[in-house]
């Protein structure tokens, strides 16, 4: 059983939590995930390391409450357990040698660019971090970021905060301006790590994103996490989440993404079905 | 007197019609008096090459005897002295290929059913009597099992009969591997799996599950820790894939995920457990070998109307145990033999609606024995299917050895052991299972488990010695 030792709430849908896993939390290094299942009747969901301390052994998630499971996560509170907690998994970010990043963020995957943004800025690196949000109600991680950054954008769609627009722009207006990036880290919907790719592959600018497919194991043990990056199959459990943005296979990624859509929408209406039998009785 | 029937005396089992539509168990086992009956059938004759054909060496005529006399405990506590996993492999080995293909009876008419007595003396053991507290006197030496399907089960309950301090590291969030991920229910009963596993623990074996070694230890940490020798038991879990287009299509599976949703994660009791899985209509699984049928027969079981097993070969060279592929067809799987897919076909949106194939004829024999299959030209065709489920192998998963720079590896991935001990390139590092065969079966994997503790053992009694002798 692994404790949940702090809970907050970053935004309505948003929260994050620091989990008690010794283990874990030794070794974990930016760019890495856990899986975890909460209860005998749970799925194993994958969820990115937000943060990590060695020291008091805690590992930092941050997550969206978009189906029945990341709900019934974000319903416990300190003190409370969950069943499994394993990692880390996956290989951890290559970060050194760069000096000159731009670190993206779309919505949630800010909390996954977070942690590569700060390990490039302890590396040295000047960092100019974009992040964006539909509106100004979701926007997570501004202090955070802002400190690891030296130069932090924000974009909002409907303008409410920040500059209006994506991410995607703000970047486009900054190297038209002549910023020069040895490194662009794309994290958030697969849409928005497409569109940052085909924009930084007309510049010729390395470009790494990080997958997020459904996965089982998460130990490349069932292949249902593949991706095909420059024409081959690869693992994004083992061999990434990390991959080269400008090789990967976004159309078929979206396509495999939406494989249990259906399922997904049924367990959560159940759930919350269920939910309200209960505050009803 | 000897029971003189040509014929194994009949298992009871589920109306394939009605079984094709649970997750039960399909055999339901001897009774006591079936048993006594089929027990019989052994003519305890004095050569015993059932015994030679066991990769583990059970007595096998001495335990049928203490079954004949109705001696069933006795009979269970012989099997366990060379089984540690009785229950099991009385229903996942592939007897007529071992110790049934040996036994007189054979002949003329059917072997004795060394598998079935087998399994009903463990079956009639769980249900009958506790587990004893068989745990030995630690020894005070610590080693660390990696993996724990049948290989390192075996290897740590071994050990620690022999009081060793052993902890089991397991990846997954349940110990068994393979017995659990991978193998149906209505073949294997998890419960079954669990209670022979409780034995286990019950010698003082602890299990850790959770910890994917490589990832969150790798093995000279484990050394650091204070463990004094290894033994790698992690399996071969690397999904095959065929390389042809349309494979990453949604529908196409590895047997691996589709068996891990269905098994490991309860995807048959959706929406009551979490994870989904999809069958559609009509699957095909590409495949000939157990995990081919389990796969068939559980696309099946969740409701596909026609389920095809696509093999390249002919049935003679399938590798599946011959009762997997009768029970496949009388559940009604259909049997597409010497035919090979060359494309996976899609829907506009990316969701398969055919597999193109092409016949097969046989040729010359391969490097396994069997004759290699050979395309024939421009015959091309498609089955109409909305599921394909690739069974075509697993290879060694790399997460330990990619990670541990002094572990040899051979070309697809095997750790390299020395065949009489198990023990790898690594000094105090042994290693056994389909880790090293590659995808193999449950009583091998045992055997391996087995050797590599005498080994161990050994092994660390001479480095006691030679630390003593400086001393
Ligand atoms: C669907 C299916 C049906 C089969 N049917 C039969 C049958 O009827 N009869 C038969 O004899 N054989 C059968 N087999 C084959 C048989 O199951 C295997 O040969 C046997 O299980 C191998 O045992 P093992 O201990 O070497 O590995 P496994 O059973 O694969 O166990 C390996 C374990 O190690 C764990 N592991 C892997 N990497 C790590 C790591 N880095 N850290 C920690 N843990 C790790 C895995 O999670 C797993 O639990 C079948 C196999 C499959 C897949
Ligand atoms: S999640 Fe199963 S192989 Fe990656």
């Amino acid at each position: 059983m692994f404790k949940i030792v702090r809970k907050e709430v970053l935004n309505p849908s948003v929260k994050l939590m620091e989990i008690e896993a010794p283990y874990v939390a030794r070794k974990a290094q930016p760019g890495q995930f856990i899986i975890f299942r909460i209860n005998e009747e749970g799925e194993r969901v994958p969820l990115t390391i937000a943060d990590y301390d060695r020291d008091r052994g805690t590992v930092t998630i941050i997550f969206q409450e978009v189906g029945k499971t990341t709900k019934m996560l974000g319903s416990l509170n300190e003190g409370d357990e969950i069943l499994d907690f394993v990692g880390p998994l996956g290989v951890p970010s290559h970060l050194e040698g760069y000096r000159k990043a731009a670190v993206i963020g779309g919505g949630l995957g800010t909390a996954i660019a977070y942690p590569q943004a700060k390990k490039l800025h302890e590396l040295g690196a000047e960092v100019d971090s974009i992040i964006g949000f539909r509106n100004r109600e979701l926007v997570i991680l501004e202090k955070e970021m802002k400190a690891v950054s030296d130069n932090l954008y924000i974009t909002t769609d409907d303008g409410s905060y920040g500059q209006k627009g994506f991410v995607t722009e703000v970047l486009k207006d900054l190297l038209d301006q002549g910023k020069q990036y040895d490194l662009v880290i794309a994290i958030g919907p697969l849409v928005m790590m497409k569109a940052v790719s085909e924009l930084t592959k007309k510049y010729g600018i390395k470009t790494i994103v990080s997958m997020n497919p459904i996965m089982i194991d998460g130990t490349g043990m069932c292949g249902g996490c593949r991706v095909t990056v420059d024409g081959k199959i690869r693992f994004a459990c083992v061999d990434g989440p990390d991959f080269d943005g400008h090789l990967v296979d976004f159309d078929e990624a979206i396509r495999r993404q939406s494989m249990y859509r259906k399922e997904e929408r049924q367990a959560l209406e159940e759930y919350e079905c269920r939910l309200r039998g209960v505050q009803n009785a | 007197m000897p029971n003189m029937s040509l014929n194994k005396t009949k298992m009871p089992e589920q109306d394939p019609n009605v079984r094709n539509r649970n997750f039960f168990e399909v055999a339901l086992g001897y009774t006591e008096e079936m048993a006594i009956e089929e027990a019989k059938r052994c003519l305890q004759c004095k050569t015993k090459p059932c015994i030679e054909g066991c990769p583990v060496n059970i007595n096998i005529p001495g335990f049928i005897k203490l079954v004949a006399e109705g001696r069933f405990e006795e009979a269970y506590d012989l099997v366990r002295e060379s089984n540690a996993l009785p229950a099991i492999c009385g229903r996942v080995c592939p007897q007529e290929t071992q110790c049934e293909m040996f036994c007189v009876r054979a002949k003329k008419g059917e072997a004795v059913g060394i598998g079935r007595l087998e399994r009903f003396v463990a079956d009639w053991y769980l249900a009958n009597r506790k587990p004893k507290d068989e745990k030995a006197e630690s020894n005070g030496i610590k080693v660390a099992v990696i993996g724990s399907g049948p290989a390192g089960l075996t290897c740590a309950g071994e050990l620690a009969k022999m009081g060793y301090d052993v902890t089991v590291f397991e990846a997954f969030h349940v110990p068994g591997g393979v017995l659990m991920y991978g193998i149906p229910e209505f073949r294997l009963p998890k419960a079954l799996v669990q209670k022979e596993i409780d034995v286990l623990k019950r010698l003082g074996v602890e299990i850790k599950t959770n910890m994917v070694i490589g990832k969150v230890l790798s093995l000279d940490e484990l050394f650091e820790e204070g463990f004094e020798a290894i033994f790698i038991g992690t399996g071969a879990g690397l999904p095959n894939f065929l390389g042809i287009p349309g494979e990453n299509l949604n529908g196409v599976y590895s047997a691996n995920e589709f068996l891990t949703r269905i098994n490991l994660m309860k995807a048959y009791r959706f929406p009551e457990c979490d994870t989904p899985v999809k069958v559609g209509k009509n699957v095909a699984v590409v495949g000939g070998g157990n995990v081919a049928m389990d796969a068939a027969r559980s696309a099946k079981r969740l409701g596909a109307e026609n389920v095809y097993i696509v093999y390249r070969r002919s049935e003679a060279e399938m590798p599946a145990r011959v009762e997997e592929v009768h029970h496949a067809r009388e559940e009604g799987i259909i049997f597409r033999f010497l035919t090979n897919p060359v494309r996976i076909i899609g829907t506009e949106d990316g969701w398969v609606k055919g597999m193109e194939c092409i016949e097969m004829e046989l040729g010359e024999p391969d490097s396994s024995g069997r004759r290699r299959p050979v395309p024939k030209e421009g015959s091309n065709f498609i089955i109409d299917v909305d599921t394909v489920i690739v069974a075509i192998g697993q290879s060694p998963n790399p997460l330990v050895t990619s990670t541990t720079r002094d572990l040899e590896t051979n070309r697809w991935g095997g750790i390299v052991v020395d065949e009489k001990t198990g023990a790898t390139s690594k000094p105090g590092v042994f290693a056994g299972g389909d880790a090293v065969t590659g995808a193999a079966t449950v009583i091998l994997a045992m055997g391996a488990g087995k050797k590599a503790a005498k080994s161990i053992d050994r092994y660390l009694k001479s480095k006691r010695e030679q630390s003593q002798e400086q001393k």
